[in-house]
């Protein structure tokens, strides 16, 4: 068996290999997708069109709360997969559920934001910088939204099959993707957030 | 919305082809359950996973767009053909353009070259399939179900009207407030994430599943343009897809990004299409780079001149053409020195380019070289290629840009690096893997009428056109007054389409003919061929080879045969673990397909609802644990023995 070896579970098939592979190679056109967004963004994070503008509308204590939530989730993803690979399926669950948590507190906060706003006033409607920061942000929220949903789908086929290679290499993968959105979300705080503060 | 805003009425030839596809397609339905064949399509095609199948699909579906995309240029050509032309009027002229310019692009050149890249591309490897069969029909079927769609907006609401690069403010909702427009943004992005996928799927297939003693640098030509295109495509759809979902943005849910109203930016579309759109000429130009590799190889009878230069000039090709967008708007407002930046990095791709029509000028050097027609299409796109760069060096500086861009010099310039590019290759991919994927040989003697038709009437609708755009003529004009000189030209680029037309009818009877009556016994290896998809029958035996083979070298099918390697030994002969068909790929994509229609008419809420479809999908994906089966070795054996015969 590969846990008797030096590799990993979820590296112990060649198909599991090839899927994380693929998997990289996704998140490379994800981080092409992502930057296309971050450019449309500088081109038009001046374009207010009358509408309001940064500082009337960042509230720097949410973002850091957003911002503690999701790094926080991104450290118990990396213990659940720690625990995975010490095969202690119950403590591997139980950090997956708390990611879960933290990334549902992530998106009732950034759903609070959307609504502040809105209230605002900043729509995708308002102004050219309306349409980029909003469209941006959600297209990073869609990312955490779906990736809740996936982290879901996995823990039920966990609790039914148990850490296998198929299970654990399906996990890993998500958990790549987590780290992803968490990397993606330091760039909106630092080039969105705090730029847009400064 | 009423019913007559919803199908397009009122255009006899729009009633006329509306009534033609209506009855086609009872008639289809009719057919195939008269022949009872529901089931075997469902089972052995719609729900396959072999690449072979997979691709000879996006083979079929890429020669019905080209039929209809190639009705479209007739169109045009019918139009323009004489001064003050009545056939089309602007509007239906508009249209036209747009979906010849789209379908030929995303729906003809991309699926003609990856279908042959999903038959070939595994095999030249040798492997058994690719990395991953589901996703790889998913990707066929979000392809076909774009390209569903994209083609019913003639008959229902509309087809778009702002040019395959569908600028901005053109595009907009203000100035196209009809939904064709909201086709192209939404039929391109369904299609659009199925290429993305193909992409992923051959960068792990080539670097995970070569055959043992394959080092990259031993790698057949035409796998090492799969790979570079495959990076190509990585790096440049994530791109349209935003580009496109902006669109949609700002016309579906009046965002701003490119509408100047809100303080968008039109000039942010043709920045984000172009860094898009000219890796995609590449995109689609690299693998036929590859066929022509192979087939000027074989036909010579020698290995591939320049082997290592052919590498690092593909390449440098992928790697410029990301640095060159600027070149398709010099006109538009840049600075000096911005456009001379990318006159020179335009420039430089002549430099790989050049580096690789010499590379085949010297395979071909001292070659015994056998003028089969899959060669002719090779030898007719050297020097009608080196026509479209050298025009395309022509285009590069910026000043002299000023002159040609937007005329019919510019639109001849494409159309010749991308139909002895990409169509020249396609047939002669065709005419080399056709027995490999069918069992027999297209007819050598049609296909001579087929070359010299197509090559000759190519040439005579296209070349008029560097002429009258040189005179001045832009490109997209629907008429033009008799005072202007440019009826002769024009007339006789219209009887070259005809010419060209009749080629293309010539291959479709080549096809028909040698379906009927050409021979079935060719065995595996029918042309004397250099590289690994050779070594199995004709066709391709569903679990592609009974052996993985041991590579030593280039060339390797070829060292096997030379060296009496090319056969198996019973005791051998293992299990093959085959992956089972699976229906999700379509039922995901027929999904996105209806997402995607009532989006296009803005149906919002029935669209969200409908999505629920697609998440259902993803679940049931999810939750799919089928490994698939395996095939006995016994099975296996007894294969083998039937086509290699001497076992
Ligand atoms: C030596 C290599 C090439 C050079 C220097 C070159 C240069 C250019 C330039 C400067 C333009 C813009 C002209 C204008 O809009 O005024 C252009 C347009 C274009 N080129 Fe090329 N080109 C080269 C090869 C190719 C190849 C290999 C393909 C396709 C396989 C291609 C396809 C196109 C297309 C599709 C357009 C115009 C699209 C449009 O505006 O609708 N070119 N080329
Ligand atoms: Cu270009």
């Amino acid at each position: 068996m590969a846990s008797q070896t030096s590799t990993p579970l979820e590296y112990s098939t060649k198909q599991n290999e090839m899927n994380i592979l693929g998997f990289w190679i996704f998140l490379g056109a994800e981080i092409v997708l992502f930057s296309t967004l971050f450019a449309t963004y500088f081109v038009l994070e001046q374009s207010y069109a009358g509408g309001p503008t940064q500082s009337d509308l960042f509230i720097l204590k949410d973002v850091l709360i957003e911002t503690f939530l999701l790094l926080t989730s991104s450290f118990t993803m990396g213990l659940a997969i720690h625990q995975m690979r010490g095969n202690n399926k119950n403590a591997m669950l139980f950090w997956t559920v708390a990611t879960l948590l933290l990334g549902l507190g992530f998106l009732y906060y950034e759903i609070n934001e959307f609504n502040h706003y809105i209230h605002e006033g900043l729509t995708l409607q308002t102004s050219a910088f309306g349409s980029a920061f909003l469209t941006l942000l959600g297209t990073h929220g869609v990312h955490v939204a779906l990736g809740i949903g996936w982290v879901i789908a996995l823990i039920i086929q966990v609790v039914r099959r148990g850490i296998t290679a198929v299970t654990a290499r399906k996990f890993f993968i998500v958990s790549l993707y987590w780290h992803f959105l968490d990397v993606v979300w330091i760039f909106i705080f630092t080039f969105v957030y705090l730029k847009g503060l400064m | 919305m009423k019913l007559d805003e919803f199908f397009v009425t009122g255009d006899p030839l729009i009633l006329g082809s509306q009534i033609a596809i209506g009855l086609t397609m009872v008639g289809l339905v009719v057919l195939i359950t008269y022949l009872k064949k529901w089931k075997w399509l469902w089972n052995e095609w719609f729900t396959t996973v072999d690449h072979k199948k997979i691709g000879i699909m996006y083979i079929i579906a890429g020669v019905l767009m080209f039929f209809r995309g190639g009705v479209d240029g007739l169109m045009m050509k019918a139009q323009t053909s004489r001064p003050n032309m009545e056939f089309l009027d602007a509007q239906h002229y508009d249209e036209v353009f747009t979906t010849h310019g789209v379908v030929m692009i995303l729906f003809m050149a991309m699926p003609l070259l990856i279908g042959i890249i999903n038959v070939v591309m595994p095999l030249q490897i040798g492997a058994r399939d690719v990395a991953f069969p589901k996703l790889n029909a998913l990707s066929f079927w979000t392809f076909f179900v774009g390209a569903m769609l994209f083609n019913i907006s003639f008959v229902i609401g509309g087809s778009p009207d702002a040019g395959w690069t569908s600028y901005f403010p053109l595009a907009g909702s203000e100035f196209s407030p009809d939904v064709g427009n909201n086709y192209y943004a939404i039929a391109l992005q369904i299609a659009g994430v199925g290429t993305l996928a193909s992409g992923i799927n051959f960068i792990v297939t080539i670097l995970k599943m070569r055959a043992p003693g394959m080092k990259l640098m031993k790698m057949p030509m035409f796998s090492w343009t799969t790979l570079v295109t495959s990076v190509l495509i990585v790096a440049a759809f994530p791109i349209f897809t935003v580009a496109l979902a902006l669109m949609t943005l700002d016309r579906i849910f009046g965002a701003h990004f490119f509408t100047v109203a809100g303080g968008g930016d039109p000039m942010l579309w043709l920045n984000l299409f172009w860094l898009w759109g000219h890796p995609e000429v590449y995109i689609v130009v690299l693998p036929a780079f590859g066929m022509f590799s192979e087939v000027i190889a074989t036909f010579s009878r020698k290995n591939l001149f320049g082997y290592t230069a052919m590498v690092v000039s593909i390449v440098a090709i992928a790697f410029l053409s990301m640095l060159v967008w600027v070149h398709h708007f010099y006109t538009m407002g840049n600075s000096a020195a911005v456009n001379s930046v990318f006159s020179i990095t335009t420039m430089m791709i002549a430099i790989p380019t050049g580096v690789k029509i010499f590379n085949w000028l010297f395979t071909m050097r001292k070659g015994r070289i056998k003028f089969t027609n899959a060669m002719l299409w090779a030898l007719a796109f050297i020097p009608n290629f080196t026509i479209g760069g050298v025009t395309g060096v022509m285009l590069a500086m910026a000043a002299a840009d000023y002159q040609y861009h937007n005329t019919l010099f510019l639109v001849a310039h494409f159309h010749y690096t991308l139909i002895p590019g990409v169509v020249f290759a396609v047939f002669a991919g065709l005419y080399y893997w056709w027995p490999k994927m069918f069992g027999f040989k297209l007819n050598e003697k049609i296909g001579k009428w087929h070359f010299w038709l197509f090559v000759i009437g190519f040439n005579l609708t296209f070349m008029p056109m560097f002429f009258v755009g040189l005179d001045g003529m832009s490109r997209r004009m629907y008429t033009y007054s008799e005072s202007t000189g440019w009826g002769p030209l024009l007339g006789i680029s219209a009887v070259g389409s005809l010419v060209l037309a009749a080629g293309f009818a010539a291959l479709v009877y080549n096809i028909y003919w040698s379906f009927r009556y050409a021979s079935r016994d060719i065995g595996g290896d029918p042309w004397d061929a250099r590289t690994l998809e050779w070594a199995t029958a004709s066709p391709v035996q569903e679990y592609n080879f009974a052996i993985t083979p041991q590579v030593t070298d280039h060339d390797e099918f070829w060292l096997m045969k030379k060296q009496g390697r090319n056969t198996i030994k019973k005791e051998d002969v293992k299990d093959i673990h085959m992956p089972s068909n699976s229906a999700i790929p379509i039922i995901l994509s027929v999904a996105m397909g209806i997402v995607g229609f009532f989006l296009v008419f803005e149906w919002v809420t029935l669209a969200a609802i409908f999505s629920v479809l697609i998440i259902g999908g993803l679940i049931a994906n999810s939750f799919d644990y089928d490994d698939g089966y395996h095939i006995p070795a016994k099975k296996v054996w007894e294969t083998e023995q039937k086509w290699r015969g001497d076992l």
